[in-house]
Order: structure tokens, then sequence, then C-alpha cells
């Protein structure tokens, strides 16, 4: 039985399981039957034609994974971005694991999509906003079918909440192989600002294919700083789906480091609904061996007066490939729009290889749009400079590669994130340098 | 200190020296001087390690050691210092950052460990005062945006923080105003010991106004034809090369 057969069949029992609002209900065999239609992507569309899921869908991946919750803190901190306070919302094999969290109810909400999809006092904003935003692809509307946990954060209005929020979904590979849909939703309401930290992290070397969709709403003037790091095992997959809705002078902010992983396809889409909007979307991809990180955006400008910032450095060895595919709409009504667009490429082996495009379609006539991508090698005459002061072959390498990509660390604004990229970046080139902020 | 036998060296099958001679002891200021295309910066790049240029004959020794073989890195462990004639903007690098990499790296290769921070500072702060160097200049990125005099004061910033035994300065007078070259040269007088040794690649008989040489070469095609001390340099400022030229053509 195919991956899909196996999911499809296994809905029916997993839905009688379930007690959630009838509208999820629906909401969910909606779903299920797009997916049956749809299936899983495969390289004949235009916008998977760099990327094969093939590899990673032929594992027989147990669907739900027995509970385990045998994982105690010290063994999983250094995971967590632990130095600084935060809340916490911690999943192991897409179970909560209430002794990892720290949640609250106190004046605003950050807990679990499980209860805001079960508890009567959530079903208002579960009406307003489940999987409103959420393309309605198979991908997505697999993990709709089967969205049951993640977490679930509301912000009410103007508050500006000053511990960040630690997403971490865990998985143990107890069972052979595991297959994971965790769902978030994010409600960010009027002049309120929130920070959030996302992690999928395997804990052995067992395949596990996790299936993410994320829906953020940033309402009126609402600030939202959004930090995935993905540094995951090898055995590890990853297909994050997040989608952004922006109200009028919004702000949001999309930070993702990839270093880790076997296979990584990073769905992220923007919508601008109000005027004076901003949206930012960075990325640092370092990969090698086999990896593959195939970055898809869009943002879409739909109302004037908006600006939007892409900035994706790429750095790829042995035989790793990377995929970076930005989509800039500009609707008829959106005049005034600024959209930057800028993804450079350093490519280190001569097997390693990046399929960039940049794809503008504009409908609107007083606009600035600028885009450029860039594919290059390291500068060898920097590298003697380097080594002709001491600094050995590989550590020059690695300061040269930091150099190119560290101004997309500028933007983060919380320091211990930067320390731990710098740190993640410095080992995943090997090397004992500190590269200094 | 350092002893070049009969070095040839070729870039692209293209011999550019065809058999240097030169030996420096510790304590030695030599200027080598020639006209373009003589060889001058192949023979400090050559030195350097710089992969680029194929050795096919002859060896340099350092201080006994044949160093052919060894990697830029190993040399300027060996204390191989080279001020480059054009040094290389490295944005998202700072200076600072950059020096300290240097000077660790230098110290791991000997089996020491990192410089304590405190002691860093120290000597980042006398150095910079020792090249009239501003601090905010020492957070800016690598030479990106320097004039031509701050970087070549940042070269010799960085030669001494690095302390090296053998420093080569490749054309380091080309690009700067009267102040820049006394402020450089002032730099490379203070840091000349008994126990280190300098060779200045130059153009010009300026600069060694201010670094007076022991010795002086000139380079013709590839090859040092004529040696002499300090009045050789303003006979060729005076005269020219032609005449060495005719007297090796003779």
């Amino acid at each position: 039985m195919s991956l899909k057969e196996k999911l499809v069949s296994s809905f029916m029992a997993f839905e009688d399981t379930v007690d959630v609002h009838s509208s999820v209900h629906d909401i969910r065999t909606e779903a299920i039957k797009t997916f049956e239609a749809e299936g899983f992507p495969s390289k004949r569309q235009e916008d998977w034609k760099y990327t094969s899921l093939n590899s990673i869908l032929k594992h027989d991946y147990s669907v739900f994974p027995k509970h385990d919750n045998d994982i105690e803190f010290k063994d999983v901190k250094k995971y967590f971005i632990h130095d600084i306070d935060a809340y916490k919302i911690i999943f192991i094999d897409g179970k909560y694991a209430s002794h990892l969290s720290q949640t609250t109810h106190d004046g605003l909400d950050v807990c679990l999509m499980s209860a805001a999809l079960t508890k009567p006092k959530y079903k208002v904003i579960i009406d307003n906003y489940f999987n409103k935003i959420a393309k309605k692809d198979g991908l997505s509307s697999l993990n709709t079918a089967f969205s049951m946990e993640g977490a679930y954060i509301n912000i009410p209005k103007n508050k500006v909440v000053e511990k960040p929020i630690q997403i971490i979904h865990f998985s143990t590979g107890n069972e052979a192989a595991v297959m994971l849909q965790p769902r978030n939703l994010i409600v960010v309401n009027e002049n309120s600002h929130v920070q959030i930290i996302e992690r999928h992290q395997s804990l052995t070397d067992n395949p596990v294919l996790t299936n993410s969709v994320t829906e953020i709403f940033a309402n009126k003037r609402a600030i939202v700083d959004y930090y995935k790091i993905q540094n995951d095992r090898q055995t590890a997959s990853l297909i994050d789906n997040t989608f952004i809705n922006q109200k009028q002078e919004s702000l949001a902010k999309v930070h993702t480091f990839s270093f880790g992983g076997k296979l990584i396809r990073n769905n992220l889409e923007f919508y601008q609904n109000g005027e004076r909007i901003d949206s930012t979307m960075k990325g640092i991809t370092i990969i090698g061996d086999k990896q593959h990180v195939d970055h898809n955006t869009l943002v879409h400008h739909i109302e004037p007066n908006c600006e939007s910032h892409q900035d994706y450095k790429g750095i790829f060895d042995d035989s790793s490939t990377g995929v970076f595919n930005g989509k800039v709409v500009v609707e008829k009504l959106a005049q005034k729009t600024n959209a930057f667009q800028a993804n450079n490429n350093i490519l280190i082996s001569d097997k390693a290889s990046i399929n960039t495009k940049p794809q503008l379609e504009i409908f609107a006539d007083d606009v600035k749009c600028s885009h450029g991508c860039t594919i290059g090698q390291l500068d060898e005459s920097a590298m003697f400079y380097l080594r002709s002061r001491g600094i050995p072959e590989k550590e020059a390498r690695a300061l040269l590669m930091f150099a190119f990509s560290n101004n997309v660390l500028d933007s983060v604004k919380i320091p211990e994130i930067k320390n731990r990229i710098t740190k993640i970046i410095a080992n995943k080139l090997g090397v004992n340098i500190g590269f200094d902020l | 200190m350092l002893k070049i036998n009969n070095l040839h060296a070729s870039i692209e099958d293209k011999a550019i020296l065809k058999g240097i001679n030169l030996e420096v002891k510790a304590g030695e200021v030599h200027a080598i001087m020639g006209p373009n295309g003589s060889g001058k910066s192949t023979l400090a790049s050559v030195i350097a390690g710089k992969e680029e240029y194929e050795v096919t004959e002859g060896n340099i020794l350092l201080e006994g050691d044949d160093i052919d073989e060894l990697a830029a890195e190993e040399r300027a462990h060996k204390g191989v210092f080279l001020s480059f004639q054009y040094p290389i903007e490295i944005p998202g690098v700072s200076v600072t950052n950059f020096i300290k990499t240097a000077i660790n790296e230098t110290r791991k290769a000997k089996g020491l460990g990192d410089m304590p921070a405190k002691d860093m500072l120290k000597m980042i702060r006398e150095k910079s005062e020792l090249l009239e160097i501003d601090r905010k200049f020492l957070s800016r990125s690598l030479n990106q945006g320097f004039s031509g005099g701050e970087k070549k004061r940042n070269e010799i910033f960085q030669m001494a923080m690095l302390e090296p035994k053998l420093a080569i300065l490749d054309e380091t007078d080309s690009g700067l105003d009267i102040d820049a070259l006394r402020i450089v040269a002032n730099g490379v007088n203070k840091l000349k010991s008994k126990d280190n040794a300098v060779i200045v690649i130059t153009h010009y008989q300026r600069l060694l106004d201010y670094i007076v040489p022991d010795f002086v070469h000139v380079l013709l095609d590839g090859k040092i034809v004529k040696s002499g001390g300090k009045e050789l340099a303003h006979e060729l400022e005076a005269k020219g090369y032609d005449w060495i030229k005719e007297e090796v053509n003779a």
C-alpha cells in the first residue's frame, strides 16, 4: 500500500476517535477529499520541478505514532534556546509533553491546538481563523485532515509579549519511521507583538517526515517575529507550510535557518490585506552531503503602499542541492509597492547545485520591484589573504562563508538566537572559531 | 633568516622568476627595486606561498628549513608576513575579528591556547596607536571602503600584531600621501629588531628615505642583476633602470 493509500484509508477510523468542533469535522472531511484527489506533488508540477519527494515517501511511516513521553529535559536541553526566559510548547511524536512545556492563559493564550479544536470557548476563534489561509493543495490538505496537535497562540490587543515562545516538535523514532502533521495557529491582535522560535528535531536515526502547517494572522499594527531553526538529523525531512495573513500597518518577519535535515521544503506565503504592511523573509542555508533545501516563497501585494523584503543566502557543498523560487505578485490596486528580492549563493563543490528562479507578476504600474540572484564561488584571492595571515584553509573558508551570509543575522532581534545560529554555523563548517557579531 | 637559492617560478607555464639568489640575515633591511613586470610582486607571493605560482627550480629556506611545500598559513605560522600591494576587501569580517582569528590560529599552530581577551585588547590598543588608527576603524569590515592609506596602515597594523620574523612589504608606498607614508614607515621602523628582517619591494626610492635599507637589489626580468648599499637606490632614482639594462646586456 502506498503512503497515500495508507493515509486515506486510515482517515475514517481516525476521524471517529476525535472529538473536535463539528465545523472542524467538515473541514477535515473536505481536506481528505482534496488530498485523495491531488495526492503528493510530483516533479511534473512547476512548483516542484526541482524537488522530488519520491525518496522520502517510500518509507513505511507510522501515521499515528505511539505516545512516549519518556524524555527528560536534560536529554534535549541543547535543542532549546535555554539561556532565555521563554514560553515553551513542546511535543514528542506529535503528543503534548507537559513536563517540558511552559504554557499560559494569563492574559494571553499560549497553549495547545488540541484544546482549541475541541473546547467550546475557542470555537469562535477556530471558526474565524482555522484553515482560512492555508493553501488547499495536497500537502496542506493532508495536514488539515489530520490536524490535531500543535501550538495555539492567541495574543489579545495591545500586548507586547516579552518572553519569546518556543515551539519544538521532537520525534523519538521508537517505531521504525514516523510521519507527523503538526498544526499551528497564531493570532496576533491589534498593536501586539510576539516572537516565536520553531524547531523540529528527531532524536534517533529512524526516518521522520514532518508535514507542518502554520497559519499566522497579524492584525492591525501587529508585529510578528518568527524564527525557524532547521538543523535536524539527515534522516529527517520537513515540509513546512507557513501562511501569513497581514492587516494594515502590520509587520511580519520570518527568518529561516536551514542547516540540517535530508530534505526541506519551505512553502512560505504572505498575503497583504491592508495598507502600509511590511513583510520580510530572510534565510541562511548551509548544507552539504546529499542534503536538499527548497525555499518556495510568495508575497501577494493586494493593497497600496506596502513593502516586502526577501534576502536568502545559500552555501552548498558536496552533492547538496538548493532551490529558491520566489514569487511576488503585485495586484493592480497595489500601487506604490516596494518589493525587493535577493538570492545569493555560493557553490563550494563541483557537484553541488542551486536552481534559483525569481517570478514577478506585476499588474500595477507605479511600483518599485527589484530582484537579483547570484551564484558564485569563494574568492581565491581573499582565501590567500586570510591564509597568509596564518588562518588555515578550513577556517579561512568558514570565515568567508560566514561573512557572505551574516548580514541576514542583522535583523535577528534576540541575541541568544544570533549566538546559537553562529555556533550552529561554526559547527556545521567544522571549525572552532568565534565569528563575532 | 631567509635564503633563496636559484629560484625559478612560473604561472600558467610562463616563467617569471629565472634564478633568484638572495640571502637576508636577521636584523637586516633589504630593498628590492625594479621596473614594472620584472617579477618583484611574484617573488613576494612565492615566498608567502601563493598556490598559483609553481616553483620549477631552486628553493627557499627559512631559518634553514625548506618551506617550498608549506601552505601559506604554515609559512605565516613560521613568521612570514606579506603586506599586500592590493589588500583584499572582505565584507562581513571586521578588522578586529580578522586579527584575533589570525593570532589565535597562529597560537593554535604552536600548541598555545587563545590569547586572553584582556591581553588581546591591550595589544590592539597599543598597535593601533602606533599606526594612528582610530578605534572605530577596527570594527569596520576588512578593507571595505578603506582609502589607499587606510589599507596600507591596516596592513602594517596586522604586521605589528602578528610580530613576524620576516616581513615583506610589497609596494607599501603606492597610494600613500606623505603623512601616511611617514606613519607607515615609522610603524615599520619601530617593529624592526635584531631578530627580524624586512624586505621592502618598491618602485621608488621615496620610501627608502624613511625605511633605510642595508642592501638594495635590482630585479630585472626575473633575476637580481645588481646589488649594492642604500646609495644604489639614489642612483636608480636619478638615472632610471636603462643603464643597468645596458650593463647587463653588455
